[in-house]
């Protein structure tokens, strides 16, 4: 394998090539590394490039495979986490003011998984403060850009990570989903994006954002790559206590068993005119492929997701206010100077956020405080119930859903911050999944048929039933052929 | 629904947030906005649906014995105190 051309080649060709000595971790982590310094100034993928700690980790990673002792298929790959992940002596902000210089004292647990897999881990992605946003504009530290078209938004909240492994910075990584903040960048950047059954990967050391929401999740070029990452983090972690104890299948096994005899539902509400025409025609030819290969479309029906949107921008924001109190500048982070502990807090909290956690706070505190709980935070958790039984009875007739991700091919930077409801709908097709706790994942389906845009086919499973969402989503990987590389950037 | 500057005043008092004059009206009317698209939830009639407290099966995720584990050392836990004194986080003066 010639080193130019190895930073398109996939996750999982890179870790064969590992293997056969044919490269060394060293050689590929430079060639990563490289390729950051010569594009990162357009794209603004990463926050924060470790480099000396990577080479180091691929030096080692070089040293145990030349004694026989690589430690997983990841052993020695150059990948790179959504800076909501917290890393030892590492600096993690979340994409925030009030947590900028924050160096954690301990890993995420999914950050020592990857670790004892031997990933290299070349730095920290961008982000939306907080997760909470869907075009990376709401990064404290300036918005990630398309590598696709750089006048336009990777989408987000994780559009760092979707965007670094479009643009072949990095072979994959890991992001957090909360209302599709790892599908829809995945799907405006042209990659593969997981969001895993609630539960299934552990939030030990990941920054809250929605707890009854947030899930963890890989980004990656390739399906089969995907299913490695997700493969690595998965599991029970004593340490978070909404992690399931279920046991994780081998992803990779069965992953190339194709879609014959799937039966894959259509929800007649994801397909009435909501997206924009060339989004729709994608996902239909998708949906026709599938046939060819000989799964069966099944119509069903979700007559609670229209109330989706609504419904999570009651959760969220309540749960968000309340775990965004720990920020008040007492143990870790931003304190701004004051005379007394109430000023402090204030001033620190009205520096250290930016306007959409501020907005989501007050509108959490809200829907939390005396007299409107019922009307609202209660009410919308029912509506939870709504949506989830429309997926468990849809899962009686089919055993996957499919639609768009996103209702629009990447919208240009600037388009919808200055009207929040709008971003907010950006999201109205993948905020189901989280609210019904369900896997569900983007792939790619092709690219807009003006616009030249990626645009990906959302695929929603069965709670912990990963393997059929990946082995349909693989499916669909080999019949279109390989997606892709965005020509932005070089 | 319009939220009042009084209201979002008080909201700001209960979440600690210091607003200038100009955030205070700007986010009266964006919460004004997005408390009427929320209202939609109002059509559905959830009377006998159990809310969704919890995203997991019952049993999924057991209790864990009550054991003491490993923490952090507290030079560790402070050492990205903006303040300390001793092995303790300092902060302003809680009374005037």
């Amino acid at each position: 394998m010639s080193l130019p051309g190895i930073l398109d080649r996939s996750l999982t060709d890179l870790s064969r090539a590992l293997e056969r000595r044919e490269v060394s971790s060293e050689e590929v982590t430079l060639a990563s590394l490289s390729r950051i310094e010569a594009t990162d100034g357009r794209l603004h993928a990463f926050l924060r490039v470790a480099p000396e700690r990577a080479v180091a980790d691929a030096r080692a990673a070089d040293a145990r495979r030349a004694r026989g002792e690589a430690r997983s298929r990841l052993d020695g790959i150059p990948i790179a986490l959504k800076d909501i992940f917290l890393t030892r002596g590492l600096e993690t902000t979340c994409g925030s003011r009030i947590l900028e210089g924050f160096v954690p004292p301990f890993d995420a647990t999914v950050v020592e998984r990857l670790a004892a897999a031997g990933a290299v881990v070349l730095g920290k992605l961008n982000m939306d403060e907080f997760a909470m946003g869907s075009s990376n504009e709401n990064s404290a530290f300036g918005p990630c850009r398309n590598p696709w078209d750089l006048e336009r938004t990777p989408g987000g909240s994780s559009g760092g990570s979707a965007a670094a492994v479009a643009a072949r910075q990095v072979f994959g990584a890991l992001g957090t989903d909360t209302g599709g903040s790892i599908r829809q960048p995945a799907s405006l950047c042209g990659v593969v994006g997981v969001k895993p059954t609630y539960g299934r990967v552990s939030r030990y050391g990941v920054v809250a954002f929605a707890s009854s929401l947030d899930q963890v999740g890989p980004i990656a070029r390739t399906v089969p790559d995907a299913a490695t990452l997700l493969g690595a983090v998965a599991g029970h972690d004593p340490r978070d206590q909404t992690s399931s104890t279920l046991p994780v299948p081998d992803y990779l096994e069965g992953l190339e068993g194709g879609a014959r005899g799937l039966r894959i539902g259509v929800p007649r509400e994801w397909f009435q005119g909501g997206s924009e025409a060339g989004v729709e025609r994608r996902v239909r030819e998708a949906l026709a492929a599938y046939e060819a290969m000989g799964a069966t479309l099944v119509d069903v029906e979700l007559p609670h997701a229209k109330y989706g949107v609504a419904a999570y921008y009651l959760v969220a924001p309540a749960e968000a206010s309340s775990n965004l109190a720990r920020y008040d500048g007492v143990r870790f982070g931003l304190r701004a100077p004051a005379r007394t502990l109430g000023e402090m807090y204030g001033e620190t909290r009205d520096r250290g956020f930016g306007a959409e956690p501020k907005r989501r706070i007050m509108l959490g505190t809200y829907a939390l405080s005396a007299g409107y709980y019922d009307a609202y935070y209660l009410r919308a958790q029912k509506v939870r119930t709504l949506v989830r039984r429309d997926f468990d009875r849809a899962f009686e007739r089919c055993d996957l859903v499919a639609g768009p991700v996103s209702p629009t091919v990447a919208f240009r930077l600037g388009e919808k911050v200055a009207d929040p409801l709008q971003m907010y709908l950006a999201d109205v097709f993948t905020i189901s999944c989280n609210l019904a706790a369900l896997p569900g994942l983007s792939v790619p389906a092709g690219l807009h048929p003006e616009s030249g845009l990626p645009i990906g086919l959302q695929l929603v499973g069965r709670p912990f039933d990963e393997a059929t969402m990946l082995r349909a989503a693989r499916a669909l990987e080999r019949e279109m052929g390989p997606a892709p590389a965005p020509g932005a950037i070089g | 629904m319009a939220l009042s500057l009084d209201e979002v005043r008080r909201i700001a008092a209960l979440a600690r947030l210091r607003l200038s004059p100009e955030e205070e009206t700007r986010l009266a009317g964006e919460l004004s906005a997005i408390l009427d698209y929320v209202r939609q939830l109002e059509e559905l009639d959830v009377s006998g649906v159990e809310p969704m407290t919890h995203a997991l099966a019952a049993g999924e995720t057991p209790f864990r014995e009550d054991v003491l584990l490993p923490c952090l050392p507290p030079e560790e836990a402070l050492a990205n105190a903006p303040a300390r004194a001793g092995s303790c986080f300092q902060v302003p003066r809680i009374l005037e």
